[in-house]
């Protein structure tokens, strides 16, 4: 990441627009500056009215509807101010519910150490290499909704799960899903399984772009396999190890797919994104729903700053 | 720097005018769908919503618009079959293109329903004909028909009850307790099958409500009083349900129950019984069929409660059809749901009550009638006000999650007690009550 921004400095800087005081030779008649201005924004007008009108729109409206009373459906809507706001943050049964992103919290520290060994073992060389990489991305390439079929069946009474501990001689009496910590453990299981293969990729890429120079130097210094990943590994792709742990701090209080899907968040495995589409659409709260929406965004913001703030984003100077 | 900020001003505005323009209001309302005098001079194309997608893909409703086309020769009927019905014509409905025919979601308050269907007539003429009119009237016009009637009951399979020796319908929650665990102690069949996973089959229990004490008046008593005060018909429901969980007479792991397959093994007699609905009988009869095994076996039975000596079944409407109050061919809408209703034969391909007054009881209903099974409809003049206290109160009577929560006390899976936990839903129901006022 680092060097791609200082790459530009070395570049042409003759083709750059003039700026700041740097003497301009002739300057270009009206029109073709005109158009040269215009070119970047040409090819971002698609993307960006794509992106308007598709995440930030509905982001003003969402916001909109917050302070409102709306049912989703109702023509007739009416302002009413912080109410909703007001009924969130009194309602303290509304954030018992985060409770449940603490084992997907947990689930997302295994995640990430899981993905990272097996990240680090496959960036040497090891035998049928490429194979275990595309068994360990495959589970993201799944559909969520298929995922959560599947787990349904593998935790079934007698399914597969049973039938695997059977083999190896565990008769399990136990119901997967039955009891609240039984079932988010599972649950988190789960996205653990999907979600370990997109976090592999990115230490990969990120281990893949450390030149390998540095690793032959440090065998001829006599380093082992662990120094060279305390050393050389572990710095080297840091700036992708805060994002991964951003992503699942963000992902663990908004998982959704998979509990929604597998249990629609019965026996205490209901989290805060179950909570707000139940409140939009079976108690047809549309406006208090799109108030925990904004709240929820609010908190991700306020997390996602303090690690910010916690683990600043250094820069990457290896060599 | 200064040309960033005016184009950070102009989107701003721009998005902020937008939520504006999302809220149309309906300028049509309380317009009519008037029933066509001559049949042959309707015409259009009318597009049918339906949330039957499976009838839609076998083309059974294709041969049902063959048959309309006898009768209306220039309308063409087109249907659109919604997986999620609720929710996808939810989201339509904030367009006005939902459709010329479609089912009303329970999303829609009662107020509402002149802004968005055309009425089918006054409640006075449509009553002397049709069934279930009141549930769809509002100030005395009629909005939607439902095609078939259906009522809450046990299905469940007789011979495993014969096995079990228990031939007569249990009279008191406590000897339909007794059954169960007879089916148990004497059969290898699960006694009662919860299926909660799916979740709306235990949705269903709120139909309880009527049955118990024989009371057209029941909804107006959700209304006005403690659905779970001592002796209320949701407090015997739920307590059923309880007990069936907590005396282990339930599957063993519900959390990962399966509707679908949940069918061919009542039909098998593996499950002895579930509380659904007349509708879910024709569904157990082809499963059996598939299965190999005998239809008849699929047996219906009342909710165990009597009124002197006498079993009570509710009727109650399925999803009503109505109008899109911006169809461009009402007529032709209007004339679909009238043959629908009247002469389609829906009603007794799935073995339901018809919405006529005068037509007979469907065939699975035979038992009913031979033990004189008294039929009721429920009056539901405050069924909106119901509605209402249900989702302002987050209860849910209509929805899975509080007798989900019930079934996971009744295993263990949750902490607390049936009295407290019934205690705080009548709290909860009673308190909004006063709020949302009438």
């Amino acid at each position: 990441m680092a060097d791609t921004t200082e790459k530009p400095a070395v570049g042409h800087p003759g083709t750059r627009p003039a700026r700041g005081d740097a003497p301009v030779p002739a300057p270009a008649p009206r029109r073709a500056r005109f158009w040269r201005r215009l070119t970047p924004w040409l090819f971002l007008a698609v993307p960006l009215a794509l992106l308007i009108a598709f995440t930030y729109a509905p982001i003003v409206n969402m916001v909109a509807y917050s302070f409102t009373d709306w049912d989703g459906v109702s023509p007739e809507l009416h302002y009413t101010g912080t109410e909703n706001y007001t009924e969130l943050l009194t309602r303290s049964d509304l954030f018992e519910v985060f409770f449940v992103s603490g084992y997907y919290l947990a689930a997302s520290a295994v995640q990430i150490v899981v993905a990272l060994w097996f990240a680090t073992v496959l960036s040497f060389d090891v035998r049928f290499r490429n194979f275990f990489k595309g068994v360990l991305f495959f589970p993201y390439l799944i559909n969520g909704v298929a995922i959560g079929f599947v787990f349904l069946y593998f935790f079934q009474d007698g399914g597969t799960l049973d039938s695997v501990l059977a083999l190896f001689g565990y008769h399990s009496d136990h119901a997967w899903l039955g009891t609240p910590v039984s079932a988010n453990t599972s649950l988190a299981g789960v996205s653990v399984w999907r979600y370990l293969g997109l976090h592999f990729v990115l230490f990969l890429g990120a281990i893949q772009s450390i030149p390998g120079e540095l690793y032959e130097a440090s065998e001829l210094d006599g380093a082992n396999r662990w120094h060279q990943f305390r050393h050389i590994i572990l710095p080297g792709i840091k700036p992708v190890l805060t994002l991964t742990v951003i992503l699942s701090v963000s992902g663990s209080l908004s998982a959704f797919e998979i509990p929604y899907i597998m249990t629609g968040g019965a026996t205490g495995t209901e989290t805060f994104v179950i909570q707000t589409v139940k409140l939009a659409f079976q108690f047809n709260k549309t406006g208090l729903a799109s108030a925990a929406a904004v709240v929820l965004l609010l908190i991700i913001l306020a997390v996602t700053w303090l690690q910010r703030r916690l683990v600043p984003d250094d820069r990457v100077d290896l060599v | 720097m200064n040309r960033r900020t005016a184009l950070a001003v102009a989107v701003g505005t721009a998005l902020l005018v937008l939520p504006a323009c999302t809220a149309t209001g309906g300028t049509s309302k309380g317009a009519d769908a008037k029933a066509a005098d001559d049949p042959s001079k309707v015409t259009g194309t009318i597009t049918v919503l339906t949330q039957r997608t499976d009838l839609v893909q076998d083309g059974t409703l294709k041969k049902y618009a063959a048959e309309f086309n006898k009768t209306y020769p220039e309308v063409k009927v087109e249907f659109q079959a919604l997986t999620n019905y609720e929710a996808e014509v939810k989201i339509r409905m904030n367009t006005e293109n939902y459709g010329d025919v479609l089912m009303i979601p329970g999303v829609i308050k009662k107020s509402d329903y002149p802004k968005f269907f055309a009425s089918l007539g006054t409640v006075e003429e449509r009553g002397r004909k049709y069934r279930f009119t009141d549930f769809t009237a509002v100030d005395g016009k009629v909005y939607g028909q439902s095609p078939i009637g259906v009522m809450p009951g046990f299905v469940y399979n007789k011979r495993v009850w014969k096995e079990a020796g228990v031939t007569d319908w249990p009279t008191t929650p406590a000897e339909f307790l007794a059954g169960l665990k007879a089916i148990k102690a004497k059969t290898d069949a699960v006694p009662y099958y919860t299926n909660f996973a799916a979740g709306w089959t235990l949705t269903s229990w709120t139909f309880v409500n009527g049955s118990v004490h024989c009371d057209p008046q029941a909804t107006t008593k959700l209304a006005e009083g403690d659905p779970w005060a001592e002796g209320a018909d949701l407090r015997v429901g739920d307590t059923l349900l309880y007990d069936i969980v907590h005396e282990g007479l339930a599957e063993k792991d519900p959390t990962t129950s399966n509707w679908e397959a949940s069918k061919p093994r009542l039909a098998k007699g593996e499950i002895a019984t579930q509380w659904l609905g007349t509708w879910a009988v024709i569904q157990f009869q082809d499963a059996a069929r598939k299965a190999g095994v005998d239809p008849d076996d699929i047996g219906f039975m009342p909710f165990p409660a009597q009124v002197d000596g006498t079993f009570c079944a509710v009727a109650g409407p399925d999803y009503n059809q109505a109008v899109n109050v911006h169809s461009r061919h009402k007529e032709a809408a209007r004339a679909w749901i009238d043959w629908f209703t009247d002469k389609s034969g829906y009603d007794r391909d799935n073995l339901a009550i018809s919405p006529l007054k005068d037509a007979p009881l469907p065939e699975v209903l035979k038992p009913y009638e031979d033990a004189g099974v008294k039929l009721i409809e429920l009056d539901d003049s405050k069924g909106a006000e119901v509605k209402l206290i249900d989702t302002e109160s987050e209860v849910g009577i209509n929805t899975p999650d509080y007798r989900q929560n019930l079934v996971d006390l009744a295993r263990g899976a949750r902490k607390g007690t049936l009295d407290d936990f019934l205690a705080d839903l009548g709290k909860k129901w009673t308190d909004t009550q006063k709020t949302v006022g009438s």
